[in-house]
């Protein structure tokens, strides 16, 4: 199970482990069922924990900004790896969502 | 001209998700001995778990099939990387490379071959229908 902390309109979600296409099926249940339960205004998805990302991350992102815009929320993502980041730039996630360094 | 190749690895793996993680573990275990530095290693295990679930999910379909994979050190200090399928093969390679562009369900980004061609130095793919793919990456360390 993955970690969440709710702290008044913010859910923070800590994701850790490799974030690759074998692993991004549950974790995106995982955090939509975390979102659906908490309701926030915004979603901090937390990388610190993360050990690898490729672009199955860049669509989990893209996914979770898609249903949080949809009910008038956001996303921020924070503590990413920097060849996450990376590859986030590359897609141009930064256009959706705030990229910050920490919580 | 052929170029010298210091050292190499083959393996052959069944198409499935769990060996993903594997295969960037053996390919980066096999580039620590040119002594890279952490981001070129994580670009290595980016560029290589693009190559897999490309052939786990476009090439075989998620149906049961062998990847085969080659790494090799060239003299040159460069890794060159080749990812091969004998699943359905791309029918517009170029439209496959553009980014954004997906075959797949949401869970993809289409995103692949634009982290494959920034994170390498050469990318080469060749690919049949009905025949399978080859990917062949270089990148200099």
């Amino acid at each position: 199970m993955i970690e969440y902390q709710t702290k008044k309109e913010k859910t923070v979600i800590f994701l850790s482990g490799d974030i690759d296409h074998h692993s991004s099926e549950l974790l995106r249940k995982e955090i939509d069922e975390i979102i659906r339960k908490t309701e926030p205004e915004e979603t901090v998805l937390d990388f610190s924990g993360v050990t690898f990302c490729d672009s199955s991350g860049i669509a989990l992102v893209l996914g979770r900004y898609k249903l949080m815009n949809a009910a008038g929320g956001k996303v921020t993502l924070c503590s990413l790896p920097k060849s996450a980041k990376n590859i986030f730039l590359m897609a141009g996630l930064d256009r959706f969502v705030r990229i910050k360094e920490e919580v | 001209m052929k170029r010298e190749i210091l050292n190499f690895f083959e393996m052959k793996i069944p198409s499935k998700s769990i060996n993903e993680g594997f295969a960037r573990m053996a390919v980066s275990a096999f580039a620590s001995q040119t002594d890279p530095t952490i981001e070129q290693l994580a670009e290595i295990k980016t560029v290589i778990s693009e190559a897999i679930t490309n052939a786990v999910v476009h090439g075989y379909q998620n149906e049961p099939g062998i990847i085969h994979v080659k790494v090799s050190l060239l003299k040159e200090k460069t890794l060159k990387i080749v990812v091969k399928d004998k699943g359905v093969g791309i029918p517009d390679i170029h439209k496959a490379m553009e980014p954004l562009y997906t075959t797949g369900n949401a869970d993809r980004a289409g995103m692949g071959f634009t982290i494959m061609q920034t994170f390498t130095d050469k990318l080469k793919v060749v690919s049949r229908p009905g025949k399978g793919t080859t990917l062949t990456m270089e990148k200099a360390l």
